[in-house]
């Protein structure tokens, strides 16, 4: 693997309970839930006073009054309030970037200690107003006497008043990420089966991992909410085969995006403690798993030249030649499960002698992945997806799993919104 | 916790008036313990002539206390210290017993009565048991008279017991300050010259590491908080269900939170886990989480009773198995070992309609921390237990009102005690000061007329 200066070592994370929107959490902002994340990391690892190196987050959907939202939510905890904090955004791979850089900064002997994490709220979206009105209200706001004010809001029409709520559609295609995923399906020919197979997988998966007490010390509640709240321990193949597609159904009979394989909007946020190893020993915290590298990717899905959510394929393949690695030396795998179809399509492809070939260029295919070693505590489609919340619940995850298996290595894939995508490697310890 | 708005108003000037006119019962505000407070103020008497006398005079003298043993007619008295540890028969009680009866009227508010004498069950003299028992009985009676927020407790020494004993003062320092303001009625009986007093009496915790269970919310909560204020570092535990609280109730007390369930069958391990990463030692240990699940026992199904005694005894059964298995509580010859103070309940003293599962798991307390004595002294450790009375917490706020002023005025006291006055007795029986106590289950119930 890539050597570095010193390693950064994965000490630990909370989150909170992921919630489906507008529901347990409908009436938190992102601040609360990012600071009740922070709050209950601080907690159990006894970080009272402590002064880190930085905290480092964010949030895909912000108000713009939050600008400074983690360093906000960061004061709003017992840490020592010369703790520099900092937002970030890389819509869902914001949690992963976060944390990716303030490891890197470890390495590099920046800092000794971070907190990355993120945090989204669909509940709490902050609502804008037509440009047309804002161009109005701006004006207003440039007038130099009052005549010229009321010249200018005499502009407002009634249609101007409707307010905008974000959406998850593209910019540059007007397609929303399900349609688009659609059309990758479609084109890998991910069959309906294998999206409900994955999707129950997921479920239960993450309903033994609660069962053992395996988020005991990763999940703290939050407004009464003690798990996720979008988890069905009871799911099954035959309730998932009744339903209906959602997104590609121009597509007919080739539909098969159900809102079961598709992950729900959700609430939550998220938190992961680094350190190098001194500090972590200094401070007598746990060293779970080190962070060994990570890489972004993105691609060309505008013109319809790749699928929106397959840059964690290209990402993976820079970053496996670059640690001189193969699937084979990994013990485990999460790769974030956006709909079900996007993980199925990313191992196709990595599958397929012609993609890794020919669009990856590499000499031969990166290989299929042992479907046992792939998101062993559920993923997203049970969990819930809070968009800048899903790195740090990975790599919390993910760091846990390796616990106790010096050397074994953990591989993560977060696929974004925009063409993007992130791809990191974790080492046991 | 729900206010208790008749002893506000019993305290106004015009309440003092109208409940004394009326005969009713006139809780006082209690003096509890601040850092930053005198002991006691004012003086403190002591009365018996022995050799013991001298030295626990001496003791007070060396704190700063206003000792004496004569003081005027008008003088207003603290404390009183009355020795009977020579009592041979109980004709010989008369002389100490009139002596304090004589100050009785000279009492500040929030004043002390302690008797001190020798173990009656250490006897086989008649006469020298019948005078010991003798002590006991005046005592309990003289704190049901005590007013204005005064308390009577005894201290109970070991028959060969050295007056000088760490543990004596330890005991008589508690007794007299404000952490014993709801302790009334009660006996704290001394066995060994183990303890250490601590240098700084304001931080008798320092450097020792305590593990609360439950200590998310109410006394649990109150505990994390009084043994961080008296210098320890605390691990916080409580259900996964409760990690928002607890995480808040940590980050108060610059402690550790774990989540846990104490009902796994690793939860001691986890514990001891816990400690050892984080803070390379442990020294306390506090049982408090407990459950209620009250029926009449003609309606309690097996859910409601196993559920009780399973978080309430059978999970400090097995933590205390998996500690005393532990490295962490090994200790040196000569140095204080590892304390454990377990929640038991006056339910479990007395009985309780409605809580036959309650009251089988805190007797079930008693038993163990009175059987677990001999392991924890040969680590020369403690363990003992505290019985609250009616606490104002969120569970008895929860109580119908006529029900709840009943409970509250059922004690010599008159008034409900707080979460603090638990976690305070906790803190002193967890103390270095209290090596010497172990065994005993103390109650915090301001002298509960139920079970006495």
């Amino acid at each position: 693997m890539a050597e570095t200066p010193r390693d950064a070592v994965i000490i630990g994370g909370n989150r909170i309970p992921f919630a489906r929107a507008h529901g347990a959490y409908a009436k938190a902002s992102n601040q609360a839930m990012l600071t009740s994340a922070l709050n209950g990391l601080v907690a159990r690892y006894g970080l009272q006073g402590e002064q880190l190196g930085a905290v480092s987050g964010g949030a895909v959907l912000k108000h713009s009054k939050n600008f400074n939202l983690v360093r906000e939510s960061a004061l709003g905890t017992p840490l020592d309030p010369r703790t520099p904090a900092y937002d970030v955004q890389m819509a869902c791979a914001t949690g992963t970037e976060a944390i990716g850089s303030l490891a890197n900064k470890i390495k590099l002997g920046q800092i000794d200690s971070a907190i990355g994490g993120g945090v989204d709220s669909i509940s709490d979206a902050p609502i804008v107003v037509s440009d047309e009105l804002r161009a109005i209200l701006m004006e207003a706001t440039r007038a130099k006497s009052a005549g010229q004010r009321l010249k200018a809001l005499a502009k407002i029409r009634p249609g101007h008043l409707a307010p905008q709520a974000p959406g998850t559609g593209e910019p540059r295609t007007g397609l929303s990420m399900g349609e688009h995923m659609a059309i990758t399906a479609d084109k890998w020919g991910i069959s309906r089966q294998e999206q409900d197979e994955l999707a129950v997988a997921s479920h239960k998966n993450l309903a033994a991992a609660y069962e053992s007490g395996f988020f005991d010390d990763l999940v703290s509640p939050f407004k009464g909410l003690n798990a996720d709240n979008n988890l069905r321990a009871d799911s099954s193949m035959e309730k998932l085969t009744k339903l209906s597609p959602v997104f590609g159904k121009d597509l007919g009979e080739n539909a098969t995006m159900t809102a079961a394989n598709s992950t729900p909007l959700t609430d939550g946020a998220s938190a992961v403690l680094l350190g190098s190893e001194e500090w972590a020993d200094a401070h007598d915290l746990p060293k779970l798993a080190n962070f060994v590298d990570y890489e972004q990717g993105a691609v060309d899905f505008v013109d319809g030249a790749e699928g929106l959510l397959m840059a964690p394929t290209y990402a993976a393949a820079r970053m496996l030649k670059r640690n001189g690695l193969t699937f084979e030396d990994f013990e485990y795998f999460e790769i974030h499960e956006a709909f079900a179809s996007t993980v199925l399509a990313q191992m196709k492809a990595w599958e397929s002698a012609d993609f890794c070939r020919d669009v990856l260029g590499l000499d031969q295919p990166l290989g299929s992945i042992d479907r046992s070693k792939l998101n062993v505590h559920g993923s997203s489609l049970a969990a819930g997806h809070p968009f800048a919340a899903t790195g740090g619940r990975i790599v919390a995850t993910l760091a846990k799993l390796l616990h106790g298996k010096p050397g074994k290595l953990g591989f993560i894939s977060v696929c974004a919104a925009g063409g993007q995508g992130i791809t990191a490697i974790i080492e046991g310890r | 916790m729900a206010q208790d708005s008749y002893t506000e108003f019993a305290n106004t000037g015009f309440g003092k008036k109208l409940t004394s006119a009326l005969g009713l019962p006139q809780p006082a505000k209690l003096r509890r313990y601040r850092p930053e407070d005198p002991i006691i103020h004012g003086p403190v008497m002591v009365i018996g002539s022995t050799e013991a006398s001298d030295t626990l005079a001496r003791h007070l003298l060396g704190w700063g206390l206003d000792v004496r043993r004569h003081i005027g007619p008008k003088d207003r008295v603290a404390a009183v210290v009355a020795m009977f540890d020579s009592v041979a028969t109980p004709a010989q009680l008369s002389e100490t017993v009139l002596g304090v009866g004589g100050l009785l009227k000279q009492l500040k508010s929030s004043a002390r009565v302690i008797t001190v004498f020798r173990d009656p069950e250490h006897t086989e003299d008649p006469a020298v048991r019948a005078a010991r028992k003798g002590v006991e009985g005046l005592t309990r009676s003289l704190a049901h008279e005590m007013r204005a927020g005064g308390t009577a407790n005894g201290i109970v020494l070991h028959e060969e017991l050295d007056m000088a004993a760490p543990s004596v003062a330890g005991a008589l320092r508690f007794l007299l300050s404000g952490r014993s303001a709801f302790v009334s009625g009660q006996f704290i009986t001394v066995d060994s010259v183990n303890g250490t007093l601590p240098t700084d009496w304001a931080a008798p915790l320092a450097g020792q590491v305590a593990v609360v269970t439950g200590a998310a919310r109410g006394i649990g909560a109150a505990i994390a908080r009084t043994l961080h204020r008296d210098g320890a570092r605390v691990i916080a535990v409580d259900v996964p269900a409760a990690g928002e609280q607890l995480a808040r109730v940590a980050n108060e007390v610059s402690g550790t939170a774990l989540q846990l369930d104490i009902t796994r069958d690793d939860a001691g391990e986890r514990i001891l886990d816990h400690a050892e990463q984080y803070y390379g030692r442990l020294d306390i240990v506090v049982h408090n989480a407990g459950i209620t699940r009250d029926k009449l026992l003609a309606n309690m199904d097996s859910s409601r009773w196993d559920s009780v005694i399973a978080v309430n005894i059978e999970s400090q059964l097995r933590m205390n198995r998996a500690l005393l298995n532990s490295e962490l509580f090994n200790r040196p010859e000569g140095t204080v070992g590892p304390r454990v103070v377990s929640l038991a309940s006056t339910s479990g003293i007395a009985g309780n309609r409605g809580q036959s599962n309650y009251a089988a798991s805190k007797a079930g307390v008693m038993g163990m921390v009175s059987a677990s004595s001999a392991q924890l002294q040969a680590r020369h450790g403690t363990v003992n237990a505290v019985a609250p009375g009616f606490i104002e917490t969120e569970m008895t706020a929860k109580m119908p009102l006529a029900t709840r002023e009943v409970a509250r005025r059922l004690n010599s006291l008159n008034q409900g005690g707080r979460p603090e006055d638990v976690a305070e007795t906790i803190a002193y029986l967890a103390s270095p000061a209290a090596a010497g106590t172990s065994g005993l289950t103390l109650r915090v119930c301001g002298q509960n007329l139920v079970g006495a």
